[in-house]
């Protein structure tokens, strides 16, 4: 009797080895919260792990083209990973849109921004930072967002430009713009912004900002790629996403 | 026309900051090599160790440490803010005080190791001729130099224009004030303009290649000064 269930306990410690798979992720800068908890939940309940590479979805394009070891991108936009999948680098029918992104104009300091974003048109600032709306989502939905308001031309003088949406949250963090155009998941913690003053762009502003994720060649054959973009549509997982301030689809 | 005008804008800040750059490392550099190269003071080894520092740093220590620093809650960004000078951060002027930083041991360097080179006796035959230290510096120890000059002059200046982790830490990529050529590649390649960026990188590459090859056929590697 005791033979057969020691076999039995090697087998499950062999089989539990071989499925325990390592997943690359590419993610969206402004998604690096929300994945580090999702990362850890994941491996929590599927054995197997991920690591994250965080970044400008424009730079992870450019990598993926030539050849970097990612098996999942979590992009900002809609757009990349569909131009992927076109080239025959993301593996077709995996995309779906894993959060809508939502702005924010935030300030650091408690009532520098009113809740209706008024400070646009009559605030006294040196500095507003915005991502470089040429590569980032979050930067074009920002300058949509005052061309709605009309606040667009006497604005931009004033603009600071960072190079992803980390970079923009960080020129107005440290100080050295007193206001910026940010991500909501960037300074939202358990559904609520949790220090300073924000304004949260009513959707209605700007063209939605969808991020999609799609598995990429590399990933096409590991379990863990697939199980990870299983992970992200799971409660779980969409209520850490929620509980950062995305919509979701 | 392979350059757009933002990308002529960008080489055409780039160059003002190099040259501005260069300029103001002479300008401290030399008498701060100077005195490393000729004090027997205990400070030596840790100022030598000070001006050497940038060469071994990653640009985002460099960076970060700026965006600080100069900050508005930054020590330095009080003492601009309080001087009315505003925060350097995302300014021209900015840029121009982290590229002396990032710069600095490209242009101080060369220069110690060529005033290190000039004969002790050179400088006591100009003394005993009645030369004062200041007319002993520029009749001989700068003409002994010049291969160090422009050692200097040449890696300081390729080595701003070269420069891209600090400016994109502290400057804000603002057209015309922080928008140099690197960091225009970099939004070209962003940005999957994938042409636009070849034609300034490829310039980018040239333009390194021949100034190299200028500093070397002058000035071959291995005499005084580099």
């Amino acid at each position: 009797m005791r033979q057969p269930s020691l076999l039995v306990a090697v087998l499950a410690l062999f089989s539990a080895g071989a499925s325990a798979e390592t997943v690359q992720l590419a993610v969206a800068a402004n998604f690096a919260g929300p994945v580090k908890r999702i990362v850890a939940d994941f491996e929590q309940s599927t054995g197997h792990k991920a690591v994250v590479s965080t970044g400008a979805t424009g730079k992870f394009y450019a990598q993926i083209v030539n050849g970097a070891p990612f098996e999942v991108l979590l992009s900002a936009d809609d757009e990349t990973p569909a131009r992927l999948e076109r080239e025959g680098r993301a593996q077709s029918g995996t995309r779906f849109t894993y959060a809508v992104g939502r702005l924010a104009l935030w300030s650091p300091n408690a009532g520098v921004v009113d809740g209706e974003g008024a400070v646009l048109k009559t605030g006294d600032f040196r500095r507003l930072a915005l991502a470089n709306p040429k590569v980032a989502p979050y930067g074009q939905a920002a300058v949509e967002t005052m061309k709605a308001q009309g606040t667009h031309e006497r604005l931009s003088p004033r603009f600071v430009l960072g190079e992803n949406i980390a970079q923009t949250h960080q020129f107005v963090a440290s100080g050295n713009a007193e206001l910026g155009f940010v991500a909501l998941s960037q300074v939202t913690r358990d559904g609520k912004v949790a220090e300073g003053s924000a304004w949260i762009v009513p959707a209605s502003m700007h063209a939605p900002i969808r991020q999609d994720a799609a598995v990429l060649l590399r990933g096409k054959d590991n379990p863990a790629a697939a199980a990870f973009l299983a992970f992200l549509r799971s409660d779980k997982a969409r209520a850490v996403i929620r509980g950062f301030g995305y919509d979701l689809p | 026309m392979p350059f757009s005008d933002a990308d002529l804008a960008a080489v055409g800040l780039t160059l003002r900051l190099a040259g501005l750059t260069t300029l103001l490392l002479l300008l401290a550099g030399t008498p701060l090599a100077w005195w490393l190269a000729r004090t027997r003071s205990p400070l030596k080894g840790a100022v030598g160790a000070i001006v050497a520092l940038p060469l071994v740093l990653p640009p985002t220590v460099i960076g970060f440490y700026l965006l600080v620093a100069l900050g508005p809650n930054g020590p330095l960004g009080q003492l601009t803010t309080a001087l009315g000078l505003g925060t350097l951060p995302f300014t021209f002027s900015g840029l121009v005080v982290a590229s002396v930083l990032y710069s600095l041991p490209f242009v101080v360097q060369p220069l110690t190791n060529a005033f290190a080179a000039i004969p002790e006796r050179l400088l006591e035959a100009a003394a005993t001729l009645r030369a004062g230290p200041l007319d002993t510096f520029f009749h001989v120890a700068v003409p002994l130099a010049r291969p160090g000059f422009l050692s200097a002059m040449v890696l300081g200046f390729a080595h701003t224009v070269g420069e891209f982790g600090v400016v994109l830490m502290i400057g804000g990529n603002i057209p015309g004030q922080t928008r140099v050529v690197s960091v225009q590649i970099y939004d070209h390649v962003e940005a999957l303009e994938y042409a636009q960026a070849h034609w300034l990188a490829g310039g980018m590459l040239v333009f390194a290649f021949l100034v190299l090859l200028a500093l070397y056929t002058i000035n071959p590697p291995g005499r005084r000064g580099l």
